[in-house]
């Protein structure tokens, strides 16, 4: 079980306040994903659940039992860190059993679940080495794995794969799936990056400076975001947002299309405008263009195949169906 | 890479280098081996003539000479023990935050600024002198008849006197250590279910056993040659005859340099015998 309930919630440190009071739900099983810029208090957040922060006010519910005032070895919450915070003298063996002995586990039954575990996580070669002879991502499944043998009622992920290279996060970020659907355990999942976010996330919170912005899963974000803050962190590229003359058009203060929803063509379109800078990834080209209408220039997506050099003359024509418009709050309007 | 090129020019520019550094290791220590084998008293007719190992068999078979082994054994052992444990906890109170952090820092670190002589004088005088001192006074104030620390308990004084010298260089290095210790390390072994003691005993420990190797043989090296606070406290009386107080002893108030000479090459040989157990105990902390 790992159903974990956050009732205003609040941190201060000194006399600023990182996290006004908030409420959060954590179903059994989810996936939970903290997404938002560096500073966000995303962390902070995790570190409250976990218990190495102590809150300011309010209750952590861990299975309906107040969990506010217990140690964090107590809560029965495992947690891998952005360092993987490994334990550099200790073989890979003497890391994932460290809990177990901890926990005066007997000696077979901790081999038991250490090799288990090493099992899982393709490390059973490397149970003999010391960390400093690892790989990144074999130092990740380490911390991964001595988060496993624990068998908490949640695991708590921060920023696990950030110092990872490209490649290997999205095998990582496979991995941790795979892993959650295995275990079907709880977990909580710290991260900066969208894409992290919206590949793995059963439910996503955003925050922005302390406070959610919005909760809810991959595509109601992507699809319905609640206001433009969302709009513009979930989706990579991001969605353009405009302002002025055409958004009034439209009764909004500001209208959000997303780079996916504009055609591009060479002979006819709602605004016109000049190609600028392209980025091609092959199946997609991304192109940046300065319209006549606006100050910023839109991204559009297109065909790979669609090939328009700098400079070269366009018009735009956005997809009113998959219009976002928002009011002058930033607020999203029915 | 270095080429082959930049390693020749590297080598000869570090040669003058190492040939100042092995001229000053050479020249005394041949002047040290040449009058080992000389009788040689300074005052009584100078240089007599080769004698060959005879210098040798009369330092050892001198009745102080084990005894001064002994006792210089037992201060560097001393010390080691507890310079460490107490460098350890003083590091790990003051890696605490704590208001007047730097103040205390620095008043932590004073001792080591104050000269051997000097601070052998202040704890004779001022601390363990049996009728003015502070400490017979404590005793007196407690009914206790005071300890005449330099001769009833001549050697606990010295080892206190000279840890009382090393304890902030050790401090400061273990304090160093641990301020280099991540700090998610310590939390995952919270969340791990480490007790305090525990996170002591298997993280902040085996984190700091590079920079307790360090202090150890730092703190040896300068333990074996202590001089000063001997001179000035016990004059080697009560027991507290080092090896280099009786080479001492030998070369000036006996004046007699043969005999000196040897028992300076006996030093160099039990400074080496140190070192290699020394190596062999904590040595392989400091590889990577």
């Amino acid at each position: 079980m790992g159903k974990i309930e956050l009732t205003q919630v609040s941190k201060s440190f000194d006399d600023t306040e990182v996290i006004p009071p908030l409420d959060l739900k954590i179903e059994d099983g989810e996936f939970v994903v903290f997404v938002g810029p560096s500073g966000c208090g995303k962390s902070t957040l995790l570190r409250l659940i976990a218990g190495l922060e102590d809150v300011t006010t309010g209750q952590v519910l861990i299975d309906g039992q107040d969990a506010t005032d217990i140690p964090p070895a107590k809560r029965g919450l495992a947690m891998v860190f952005q360092s993987y915070a490994l334990y550099p003298h200790m073989s890979v063996r003497k890391n994932i059993a460290f809990p177990l002995r901890m926990a005066r586990l007997d000696k077979s039954e901790q081999d038991r679940r250490v090799s288990e575990a090493a099992k899982v996580l393709n490390l059973t070669d490397y149970l003999d080495r010391r960390p400093g002879q690892l790989s990144g991502g074999q130092r990740q499944r380490v911390a991964i794995g001595r988060a496993i043998v624990r068998e908490p009622a949640a695991f708590l992920f921060d920023e696990p794969l950030s110092n990872l290279d490209a490649a290997l996060r999205v095998g990582m970020r496979l991995e941790i799936s795979e892993l959650h659907k295995r275990l079907a355990t709880t977990m909580i999942y710290v991260t900066h990056d969208q894409v992290e976010a919206m590949t793995m996330a059963d439910k996503i919170v955003v925050l922005q400076a302390g406070v959610i912005e919005q909760v809810g899963s991959p595509m109601e974000l992507y699809r319905t975001p609640r206001n433009t803050f969302v709009a513009g962190f979930i989706g990579s590229p991001r969605m353009n947002l405009l302002n002025g003359p055409n958004a009034t058009k439209h009764d909004a203060h500001t209208i959000g299309i997303r780079p996916e929803h504009i055609a591009i063509s060479t002979r006819a379109g709602d605004w016109p405008g000049v190609v600028g800078v392209s980025e091609h990834l092959g199946s997609d080209t991304f192109f940046h263009v300065k319209c006549d209408d606006f100050p910023e220039p839109l991204t559009v997506r297109a065909d790979g195949d669609l090939d328009l050099r700098y400079g070269a003359k366009v018009f735009l024509t956005p997809d009113t169906a998959h219009l976002h418009r928002f009011d002058q709050k930033g607020l999203r309007l029915k | 890479m270095a080429t082959q090129h930049s390693r020749s020019a590297a080598r000869l520019m570090m040669t003058p280098a190492v040939i100042l550094l092995l001229g000053w290791m050479l020249v005394p220590l041949t002047m040290t081996l040449y009058f080992s084998f000389k009788k040689y008293l300074p005052l009584r007719g100078g240089d007599l003539g080769w004698v060959g190992f005879d210098n040798y068999i009369r330092f050892v078979s001198s009745s102080s000479f084990w005894p001064a082994v002994a006792s210089t054994l037992i201060i560097v052992g001393g010390v080691l023990i507890i310079t460490v444990i107490l460098g350890t906890l003083l590091a790990l109170l003051l890696d605490q935050p704590m208001w007047g952090q730097g103040i205390v820092r620095i008043l932590v670190i004073a001792p080591f600024f104050v000269m051997p002589t000097v601070s052998g004088l202040v704890w004779k005088n001022m601390f363990m002198d049996p009728n003015n001192g502070f400490l017979a006074h404590l005793f007196n104030a407690f009914g206790a008849e005071p300890i005449q620390w330099l001769s009833q308990a001549s050697m606990p004084s010295l080892i206190m006197i000279v840890s009382w010298q090393w304890l902030p260089f050790a401090t400061l290095i273990l304090l160093t250590a641990i301020q280099s210790l991540d700090s998610e390390q310590i939390e995952a072994s919270e969340m791990d279910g480490a007790g305090w003691f525990n996170r002591f005993r298997f993280i902040t420990l085996p984190h700091l056993a590079r920079a307790i190797t360090v202090v150890i043989l730092i703190q040896t090296i300068f333990l074996l040659s202590i001089f000063a606070e001997i001179f000035v406290t016990t004059a080697g009386a009560f027991g507290t005859k080092t090896l280099t107080y009786l080479i001492f002893q030998r070369v000036l108030e006996s004046q007699n340099v043969g005999l000196g000479s040897a028992g300076g090459v006996y030093a160099i040989i039990l400074a080496n015998i140190v070192a290699i157990f020394l190596m062999r105990i904590v040595g392989k902390n400091l590889d990577a």
